[in-house]
């Protein structure tokens, strides 16, 4: 979609703009984002359609984050306004009001797009084809049709309809790199207000939520009780009413229907209690790290801190999506909560005290944001945990008074006791070593079961007496406190605080630093988040690209180990195993 | 008759268009064995979701032992003391066999939120006991995952016993299995139900099964019950062997 905005900027720019240059400019943009979406898929995506489904999501951002600095590269970091549509700068009125004569094209061509869509979907053999391969693929092929064109077509007319939207945006917002993230949020809000694989329900939705907006837009500036609300700024918070009154009522959308199983992939791997190995392996591992600041210099101090403070992050994701089997994808929210609660707290209590407090928030909105997610699963729950955080990310970065907007809060400093980077290097290794520990603990007691009990099974745990709801509402509120805890020290590490902190990139470093580590072991995270810091700070420090960079690594990765890194090496250190004991019995 | 354990009353559920209940009746005796049977369809797993709280009815009661428990959830009406087996096992594949069981037993003690002690041993001796009440002690430590079929229904039927139900619902508990097994499986249910004093209601399509196990027999087909009785009396009631074979034939002939 971002493509398809500078596409057309670029190739408006070359026809010119007159009619025929901006239209054929607007739809050439929309076949390249399509001809873009089949290569991709057909090089790429294609060999990880084994892999679960998640993975697939990660490699998709990889692909993202490459794309991003691939249009930073050709076209600069500045906002690019497009050229209006020729014959249609002015406005008509209606009912008094001027509307822009583009806003009524495009109001006139979104339910045509749709129609052709849906008639697409549920006239054609090739929609019928779709719908049959989505439900079952082997049986598809059995069928004798080829399923692997069947996709590429549907990532074609996906990546088109994409660009198309991009480029139509194009007079009416300027392309910019921030275009994905902004978008992306309210397409999910959208499709899972609507109903997962429904098209009249995500129109429905679309509709409910612009005029909600357009509402609360209007209203304005009200003095309510003495004291003036601005309408306005609540559009955010309308969106998210709007949402929480859908999915309680509805829990699978307006049109949606329930949906198969969870999105984690479904591995069953027996989980063994980690052993007295495990343990003498961590407090060495402890030891070490204790002992680090005697080895190395500063700079490696402040990224051994980061390291740290993205292991907790990590864990704590973990912790809700192997044991839980929820994926988070916006798990940021409780990190940047926790990150602003700390900020904000030290003004009027020593720093000691605002580290308890500040997870205590992000526990708080766990419990929120939870009560709602825990009734979802699979990806309408990864949907909706990124919904909030995009939802908390908004509100932190319009309440300018309370949390300085897109500044954020400066002057963050730990206690006195805690200010030289050594000792602060100490506390951090020590309060996310022993969280770690402590959620690693709760793995392995009747709670932890009872989270995996649910995973495994939600009917058999149900008929054995478990509250299937408020086990997992727990577990998502341990995770966010325990995410919380992860901000604040990030936030006294740094001593300022900005809204990317608990932005959607943040969500993803998390996701990706528990997949590339491995989902179904408990040392991957730790393991993805020190790999994954170390990466960013040295691409950041050596390329002006590395966020391309980035995105090559974590497909390199995804490719290469599918089931994360550790999880490789554990299956690698089994099979020398079984081999060392058939070698033995030959020789016997 | 005293008071009944179960009492069911005209307990009706459409999907669609289909009438998978029309208003069945019946009661079920503490300590009674019920079979309830029926050709695919009938409605059988429907009714055991309705009395387990996964589904509400459209229309009816039941009432365990004077507590109602439509409008209950699954898990409190397995808190009142209803244990489940599903048709389609349902084990928690990712903990070894005990595990299982101990979870099960966690969960009906209430101790499913301790955070921090580890599990390994809590419970563990009760667990080993109810794996080897039925039978696969030898087990207990291997995944759940990797359980052979009749192993499974097995550590099913351990962990549904867990909590020392004062009624089973056990849907199946015998398919997949080879004819000797099933016998083998069923009489050891019927110890281990009248040990525990627990009612069991199954259902069944090995006629064997039932009329060797069961008390009474139900009779179910779309949805209505049609018959109901002492195992001899519904072997000759004539709608039922209409229903089961469109000709005369004895059920007890039918084999599944
Ligand atoms: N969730 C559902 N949605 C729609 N229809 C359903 C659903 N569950 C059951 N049915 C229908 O209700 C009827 C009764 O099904 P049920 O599973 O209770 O039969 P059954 O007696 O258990 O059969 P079987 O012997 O095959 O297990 C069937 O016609 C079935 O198709
Ligand atoms: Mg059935």
């Amino acid at each position: 979609m971002m493509l398809g905005a500078y596409l057309a900027y670029s190739l408006i720019g070359r026809f010119g703009a007159g009619p025929l240059g901006y239209w054929g400019g607007v739809l050439l943009a929309a076949l390249a984002v399509g001809a873009l979406g089949v290569l991709l898929e057909r090089t790429l995506l294609r060999r990880l359609y084994g892999a679960p489904e998640l993975l697939q999501l990660i490699a998709t951002f990889g692909v993202v984050l490459l794309i991003k600095d691939a249009a930073l590269a050709v076209w600069g970091a500045e906002d690019l306004l497009g050229p209006r549509a020729p014959g249609l700068g002015g406005a008509i009125a209606i009912f008094g009001q001027p509307v822009p004569q583009y806003d009524l094209l495009l109001i006139v061509l979104a339910p045509i797009v749709l129609a052709a869509m849906w008639v697409a979907l549920s006239r054609t053999r090739w929609g019928l084809l779709v719908r049959a391969a989505t439900e079952d693929r082997e049986m598809t092929a059995a069928l004798g049709v080829n399923p692997s064109w069947l996709f590429s077509g549907v990532f074609f007319v996906g990546a088109l309809l994409a660009g198309l939207a991009g480029a139509l945006q194009l007079p009416r917002e300027p392309a910019n790199l921030n275009m994905d993230l902004t978008i992306i949020a309210d397409v999910f809000v959208v499709t899972v207000v609507g109903g997962l694989g429904s098209i009249r329900g995500a129109f429905v939705a679309a509709l409910i939520i612009g005029i909600v907006r357009a509402l609360c837009i209007g209203i304005g500036d009200v003095a309510l009780f003495g004291s003036v609300v601005s309408f306005a700024k609540l559009t955010l918070v309308a969106e998210f009413v709007v949402m929480a009154v859908v999915l309680v009522a509805r829990p699978w959308g307006l049109y949606g229907q329930p949906p198969g199983p969870s999105a984690i992939a479904e591995q069953r791997d027996l989980q063994v209690p980690p052993g007295r190995r495990f343990a003498i392996a961590a407090a060495l591992l402890m030891a070490a790290l204790a002992a680090a600041p005697l080895l190395v210099d500063e700079y490696a101090l402040v990224l051994g801190a980061d390291m740290l403070i993205f292991a907790l992050f990590a864990v704590s994701l973990h912790f809700i999506m192997g044991p839980g089997g929820m994926a988070s994808f916006g798990h940021a929210a409780y990190f940047g909560l926790g990150a602003y609660a700390a900020a904000l707290a030290t003004r009027s209590m020593p720093m000691e005290l605002a580290l308890i407090v500040a997870p205590l928030a992000a526990g708080i909105g766990a419990l929120v944001f939870g009560w709602f997610c825990v009734r979802l699963s699979g990806v309408y729950l990864a949907m909706l945990t990124l919904a909030f955080a995009q939802i908390t990310w908004a509100t932190v970065y319009q309440w300018d008074a309370l949390t300085g907007g897109s500044n954020g809060l400066v002057g963050v400093w730990p206690a006195v006791w805690l200010s030289s980077r050594v000792a602060y290097y100490w506390l951090t290794l020590a309060i996310a070593g022993g969280a770690i520990a402590l959620l690693w603990r709760v793995v392995f007691a009747p709670f932890g079961y009872a989270l995996r009990a649910v995973r495994d099974s939600p009917q058999r745990a149900a008929a054995i007496g478990i509250d299937v709801r408020a086990v997992r509402w727990a577990g998502f509120v341990l995770a966010g406190l325990a995410a919380g805890l992860a901000g604040s020290l990030y936030a006294f590490s740094k001593g300022s605080i900005s809204p990317d902190s608990l932005s959607i990139p943040r969500s993803i470093d998390a996701l990706v630093m528990v997949l590339l580590g491995g989902l179904q072991t408990l040392f991957g995270p730790v393991v993805g988040a020190a790999l994954l810091a170390w990466l960013q700070d040295t691409l950041a420090r050596h390329t002006e690209y590395w966020r391309a960079m980035l995105g090559a690594a974590i497909l390199v990765l995804v490719l290469l180990f599918p089931q994360g890194i550790v999880g490789a090496l554990g299956a690698a250190a089994r099979a020398l195993r079984q081999r060392g004991i058939g070698k033995r019995a030959a020789a016997a | 008759m005293t008071q009944p354990l179960l009492a069911i009353r005209g307990i009706a559920k459409a999907f669609g268009g289909v009438q998978a209940l029309a208003g069945v009746s019946f009661d079920v005796g503490a300590g009674e064995r019920v079979a309830v049977i029926g050709p695919n369809g009938a409605g059988k797993t429907t009714l055991f979701n309705v009395l387990d709280g996964q589904l509400a009815p459209d229309r009816g009661s039941a009432v365990l032992a004077g507590r109602a428990l439509i409008g209950l959830s699954s898990q409190a009406i397995a808190r009142l003391g209803v244990g489940r087996t599903f048709q389609v096992t349902a084990t928690f594949a990712s903990m070894t066999v005990r595990e299982n069981v101990q979870v099960a037993l966690l969960a009906q003690r209430g101790q499913t939120y301790a955070l921090l002690s580890p599990l390994r041993a809590r419970l563990a001796d009760e667990a080993q006991s109810l794996l080897k009440q039925v039978g696969i002690d030898s087990l207990s430590e291997r995944a759940a995952a990797t359980l052979a079929y009749g192993d499974l229904k097995r550590l099913e039927l351990a962990v549904a016993l867990a909590g020392t139900p004062r009624l089973l619902l056990m849907d199946e508990p015998t398919a997949g299995l080879a004819p000797p097994e099933r016998a083998r499986l069923m009489r050891q249910v019927s110890d281990l139900a009248r040990l525990a004093g627990s009612a069991v209601l199954f259902t069944e399509h090995d006629m064997d099964v039932v009329f060797a196990h069961a008390d009474r027999i139900v009779v179910l087909n779309r949805g209505r019950v049609i018959a109901i009785g002492a195992p001899s009396a519904v072997r000759a009631n004539p709608e039922v062997r209409n229903v089961y074979l469109g000709s005369g034939r004895d059920p007890e002939a039918r084999d599944a």
